[in-house]
This record gives C-alpha cells, structure tokens and sequence, in this order.
C-alpha cells in the first residue's frame, strides 16, 4: 500500500503523468515513423533484390543493399542510435532534436529487416503477375506498385505487424540517447523515491495493451484486405 | 479461306534467336507477320513455340536476331518496349488476371494509365511552348482531364463486357470466377488498349474441357473482325478452322509452314508426321 501511495504521490500530485503522456507520444512516434520510413526503405531495397541482374548498375544497388542490410542487423540498434546521436550529428555540424535522431534510426533499422519480409512477400506473388503488367505496356515500376507489391504486403501484413510489435518495444531504448519514452518517464517516477514496484508493473501492462491493441488491428486490417479472396 | 492479305507485314522477324544460360531455344526464326493475319503455331513441347511468342512482344529478350514492328527494332533493348507492348496484346495461359483489381479495374488499368500517360505529355509540351515563346509550335488542345478519361475508359470496358457476355461480373473479384471466365476477361483486357496484334500464349490449355469452346468462340469472333492474332495452340481443329497460315516448330526453327490445309493434309516433313500422327 505504501509503494502504491508513493507512486500515486508522484503520479498525480506532482504531475509524474505529464511525462508519462509525452513519453507515450515519444514511444508511438518513434514507432509509427520509423516503421514508415523502414517499409518504403524496405521496399525500395527489396525491388532492387528481385531485379534482373542484368544491368550494371542494378548489380552495384544491390551490393550497396548488401551492406546496408548487414550493418543494420548486424550491429545493435543501441550502437546504431549511439553513433547517430553522438558522433554523425556533430560531425554533420547540425543540432538534431534525439528524437528526430531516434525515428531516423529506427526507420534506417527497420527497413533492413523489412526488406527480406518484402523480397518474400514480392516473390511470393505469381510471376504471371507482373509478366501481365508488363504486357499491356506498364513501365515496370508501375506494374509493381500496382499491382505486385499491394498483393505482396496483403501476404506479409501478419510478419510486418510483428515488426511493428518489435518497434514498439525497441524503442524502450532511447533514454541512451536523452529522449523521455515511456520506459524512461516510469523510471523517473520510480527515481523519485526508489520505489519501483508499481511504477514497473504498470509500464509493463501499458506495454501489453498497446501490443494487444496493435495485434487486433492487424487482425482486423487482414480480414479487409482478404475479403477479395473470397472463393465463388 | 480468306481473300489474300496485302500490304506490308505488320510483324517481321529476321534470325531470331533465344537461349537461356547457354541452352539454345530458338534457332533463327524468320517470318513476316501480315496485318489482319491469323497465325497458328503448333509443335510438340519443348520446341521453342511459346518462347518463340513471348519474343514477339519482349516478355523474353531475344538474345539474336531483330523483330521489326512499326519500323523499329524492338530486339533492340534501347527501344522504348512499353510503348509497342501498348499495341501488342498478350493473353497467358494462366490469365494472370490481376487478382487485387476488380474485373473492370483489370480492364481500364492499363488504357487509364497510358491515357494519363500521354495526357501528361502533351501538358508538358504545351507548358514548354508557352515558357520559351515558341511561334512555331502551336499549343494542342486537351480536351480531356483525368475524371473524362476514366469515364470513357470505363464506359468502353463495359462495353467489351457486353461484347464478351460478361456484363454483369464487372465489379467481381477475379477469384470469384471461372476459368473461362478469366480467360475472356484477360481477352477482354488484351482487346481494351486496342493493339494491333494479340499473342495468345496457349489460352485454353488451363481450363477445364466444358470451358475451352467459350473461349474458343470469342476468339473466333475477333477472328472475324480481322484482328490479328497469333496463337500458340494444342487445339488443331480450332487452328485448322480460323487460322490463315500455320507454324510448325520443332528445335527452334520453323520446321514448316502453310496453309491449314497444306499442313494438316499433306504434311511434308517426317517430324511434322509424328507429331500430326500422334494430337490428331
């Protein structure tokens, strides 16, 4: 009872829920533009991936690709914000908010890892598709944004929500750079009187609720894409 | 059979040849394709028949030899290949219909788009007119904005589902169809952007047996409106019935060529034989 007092203290009385809210703002930005950023980067990397390798310059895209994608998964996210936020941004010479840092790195992540989800769900499409495109004279950027890739993120829609997921739950890790998430305002709070308990346990079902919630929206975005599935 | 067909081939295709990583499937092939002709090519699988059609319109690039349509050579890859696949229809044999478009957005996405296309065009060359003062050039007149071209795609679209006899499946999902259905429905699509030849790449061959002579018969009817028409095909008493001149190929060359009746009553080589011998 006594932990719950002091938490409800800082909670309310001195205002711990002003944070609390920014912070909430902080975590579904990050999570919302970065997922953005990492699913038109994703794309991009994922079309360059299918190409025929026939030209030269296709081929140097997709070394470029390479690379980025092994950096990108191969380091950890909190090295990556790290480097961003304290050694590209003053060796740029430009002053960024971290959170503007934040939703850039995140993107930047994302989209490594969105580009193989993509390669799959565009190689997961009938080849037919795209050949009939072509045919009646679609250049071949339009026939795949019309028609090849709205059928591939339809396939890949549960494998991006769960993306989305890892997103929201990463982004307990921009306190390394001095942004207030949630994660960091419930510390703050806890801080404040080295009491943790409560402070924790309800971070954690916000957690929860935002993930459920996100769960049932994507359940609910399937069925609509599905329904031109529907057999005769 | 039909009166003689003048004037200058539509299609003409000089040594074409095609290999995939080393393996050579078409062996130089030459033939003049005629404006209003019908083109039936047989051959036992394997021959090279249906890379031989998706040549034709660069679905497979050619790796030898020039296709000439509308004076250009479009083996050639520095061709602008999307604008002559404009008038170079093509039917599949699995109908690749679009499955996330609508049976009329199937139909109008194409003409929308190359309408737009060219609507752009136009606006950028007026606006250049204007910027530079140019007396010489006069401004085009654009009559239409993107509502109208939609419009009277859409409207033409139903009219081509009238003339399929698929009127009321417009705003159908193509899953929900049959087979034949499709496969007048990507007919339907090919005829849309008014080509001025249409490759049929086996277009019965996926359907079940009770569904073939509905598609068959629409073929026959554009057979009639002159439509020229080349056509991979196992059905022989179709390309005996519509066709104007029949391709037989085997290993990757023209083995022999006539008419329906040359062919199929006395054919000359041994090949030709065997295979006649065994699909009829």
């Amino acid at each position: 009872m006594k932990a719950w007092n002091l938490f409800y203290k800082q909670f309310i009385t001195y205002g711990g829920y002003h944070s609390v809210l920014d912070g909430l703002l902080a975590t579904v930005e990050i999570a919302v533009f970065g997922l953005l950023i990492g699913v038109v980067i994703g794309t991009l990397i994922a079309v360059v991936k299918v190409m025929q390798k026939n030209k030269l310059i296709i081929k140097i895209l997709e070394k470029v690709c390479d690379c980025y994608v092994a950096f990108f998964r191969g380091t950890p996210m909190v090295v990556q914000l790290l480097i961003g936020y304290f050694v590209l941004v003053p060796a740029l010479g430009i002053s960024l908010d971290g959170i503007v840092v934040a939703i850039i790195i995140f993107g930047l992540n994302s989209g490594a890892y969105v580009s193989e989800i993509m390669r799959a769900g565009i190689q997961s499409v009938d080849q037919g598709q795209l050949e009939a495109g072509r045919a009646v004279g679609l250049p071949y950027s339009v026939a795949m944004m019309k028609i090849v890739i709205p059928q591939s993120v339809k396939n890949i829609l549960p494998t991006l929500g769960n993306e989305f997921i890892v997103l929201i739950k990463e982004t307990s890790i921009v306190s390394f750079i001095a942004v207030v998430d949630i994660t960091k305002a419930f510390r703050s709070i806890g801080d404040a009187n080295y009491e943790y308990i409560v402070p924790y346990l309800i971070l954690a079902a916000i957690y929860l609720v935002i993930v459920l919630g996100i769960t049932y929206l994507i359940k609910l975005l399937e069925r609509r894409l599905k329904r031109n599935e529907r057999s005769a | 059979m039909k009166e003689v067909l003048d004037g200058t081939p539509l299609i003409s295709v000089r040594g074409l040849e095609k290999s995939f990583a080393g393996l050579k499937v078409l062996n130089g092939i030459d033939i003049d394709i005629k404006n209003g002709e019908i083109i039936a090519v047989i051959g036992p699988s394997g021959c090279g028949k249906s890379t031989f059609l998706r040549c034709l319109n660069c679905m497979e690039d050619p790796t030898g030899g020039s296709i000439f349509f509308d004076g250009e050579d479009i083996a050639d890859v520095k061709v602008d290949i999307n604008k002559h696949r404009e008038n170079i229809g093509m039917v599949f044999q699995q109908f690749n219909l679009f499955n996330n478009k609508t049976v009329i957005d199937n139909i109008t996405l194409a003409p929308i788009y190359c309408a737009n296309k060219r609507l752009k065009a136009i606006k950028r060359k007026n606006f250049l007119t204007k910027l530079l003062r140019r007396p010489s050039e006069e401004l085009i007149l654009v009559d239409k904005d993107k509502k109208t071209i939609k419009a009277e795609a859409e409207a033409e679209a139903r009219e081509l589902l009238r003339f399929i006899g698929l009127e009321e499946k417009a705003d159908a999902y193509p899953s929900t169809l049959s087979g034949g259905q499709k496969q007048r429905i990507a007919i339907a699509r090919a005829i849309a952007m008014k080509p001025k030849v249409i490759l049929f790449d086996e277009p019965t061959s996926a359907l079940d047996p009770e569904m073939v002579g509905e598609v068959l018969d629409l073929m026959k009817k554009l057979a009639d409106e002159k439509m020229t028409m080349v056509i991979v095909t196992h059905e022989m008493g179709f390309a005996r019935e519509v066709a104007d001149r029949i391709l037989f190929i085997n290993e990757g060359v023209i083995a022999e060529e006539g008419t329906p009746e040359e062919i199929f009553d006395d054919p000359k080589t041994e090949r030709l034989k065997v295979f006649l011998s065994k699909v009829l």
